[in-house]
């Protein structure tokens, strides 16, 4: 998928986390990472965004996470909502949402 | 089989992760998401992709899952049935239904995202929300539509705004309503729930609610606070004697069994098929309350 604009998703409240994504073109992906769990569960998170990015395809993104604690489902659900509505498709293929 | 207890159906704004998170802690006897009322217009999908992770990830104890789509003269209806038939909650709950064809339009959407998902068909139960006067006229036609249906439910504030007045303490203006549903839930062989009582800080007035309603028949109630599900237990909970009699009828009618004959009396009273139904409907209310020991009562299934 290709993100085309930037495109949020989630609350600042807790046990949610709030993804905003952005095009990094020809970067890659970068993730800027800001959890009140961040000890312990930084490298987590940041498996959890990255295995997300590659089953959407998502090649070039910069993905700006405020974490309140979420749970990795929650976080996958802001995460895929996010790179939608960056992407501009309203149409979500649930064929490949697991 | 024993018939699921739904005393008490706990709505969750399905775009709230914490609350969805913590839903089961509780021991409501249903878990309801809801995607409609509760969620913003430009929160549509966050919340649909939210419950559905959820639904996916999360063990809710045994607890039944329900999620409460929108309905399909909206633009979010079919999203929802197609995400939420992949994620199998145990029921899809649809809001304002008004005739059969609203329920038989939803199934047989459901029928064909479970084929694509080579989820058995029926596997997806369904459940109704009357909120119009039209929808309790046609309350059992409604109720009859669908094999996959287990239950109806009145929803109150869309109903006394069509019907020109608004709630009252007493509930009067939604007597008839509730009794036209409660009827026609029992004339089905479904269940029948109450609608929402949404002032937390009147525990007196909800109470009193509850009771109204377990008098008339209903199974239960939608619950808008966890705060709610003890009150309401605590009402459906059977009381010492009631159980104590129950048990004596079971007692009576094995021993009738047993020796072969037939009109049973206990306290002097005759006891016929449906006070055994109602003693049954008991010891399940008082299992479930944990008033009993798990196989005390329950095992006479007959």
């Amino acid at each position: 998928m290709k993100i085309v604009k930037t495109g949020t998703a989630g609350t600042l409240e807790s046990s949610d986390v709030m993804i905003t994504v952005r095009s990094n073109e020809p970067h890659g992906i970068e993730i800027a990472l800001n959890s009140i769990v961040e000890k312990q569960f930084g490298k987590q998170i940041h498996a959890v965004i990255r295995k997300t990015l590659e089953y959407l395809k998502v090649k070039d993104a910069y993905i700006e996470v405020q974490d309140k604690g979420a749970l990795d489902c929650a976080i996958e659900a802001r995460l895929i909502t996010a790179v939608y509505r960056a992407a501009g498709i309203k149409k979500i293929n649930w064929e490949v949402i697991e | 089989m024993k018939e699921k207890l739904r005393r008490t159906m706990l709505y969750v704004p399905g775009n709230n992760a914490g609350m969805i998170r913590d839903a089961a802690i509780y021991h409501s006897d249903s878990i309801m998401f809801d995607l409609e009322d509760s969620v913003s217009y430009r929160q549509k999908d966050a919340a649909r992709m939210l419950v559905f992770k959820n639904l996916r990830a999360l063990d809710f104890e045994g607890i039944e899952t329900v999620v409460r789509i929108n309905g399909l003269d909206t633009p979010y209806g079919k999203d929802d049935i197609e995400a939420m038939v992949k994620a199998q909650p145990d029921a899809i709950r649809l809001p304002k239904t008004n005739c059969a064809e609203d329920i038989i339009e939803v199934e047989r959407l459901i029928a064909v995202e479970e084929q694509k998902n080579g989820i058995a068909e029926g596997t997806i139960k369904m459940m109704a929300a009357i909120e119009s006067p039209l929808g309790v006229i046609n309350a059992y036609s409604i109720a009859t539509a669908s094999e996959r249906i287990f239950g109806i439910a009145i929803g109150a504030e869309d109903y006394v705004t069509a019907m020109k007045t608004k709630r009252s303490p007493e509930g009067v203006e939604i007597l008839y309503a509730r009794s036209a549903v409660v009827t026609a839930a029992r004339a089905a062989g479904i269940c029948a729930f109450d609608t929402v009582y949404s002032d937390l800080s009147n525990e007196k007035g909800f109470a009193e609610e509850v009771r109204l309603i377990k008098q008339l028949g209903f199974d239960g109630k939608s619950i808008i606070s966890p705060r709610q599900i003890g009150p309401v237990h605590e009402i459906f909970a059977p009381t010492a004697k009631d159980i104590a009699f129950a048990q004596r009828v079971l007692e009576a009618i094995d021993e009738a069994k047993t020796k072969g004959s037939g009109v049973i009396a206990v306290n002097g009273k005759m006891i016929d098929k449906p006070i055994v139904e109602r003693a049954e409907r008991v010891l399940e209310l008082a299992a479930a309350s944990g008033l009993l020991r798990p196989t005390e009562g329950a095992d006479h299934a007959e």
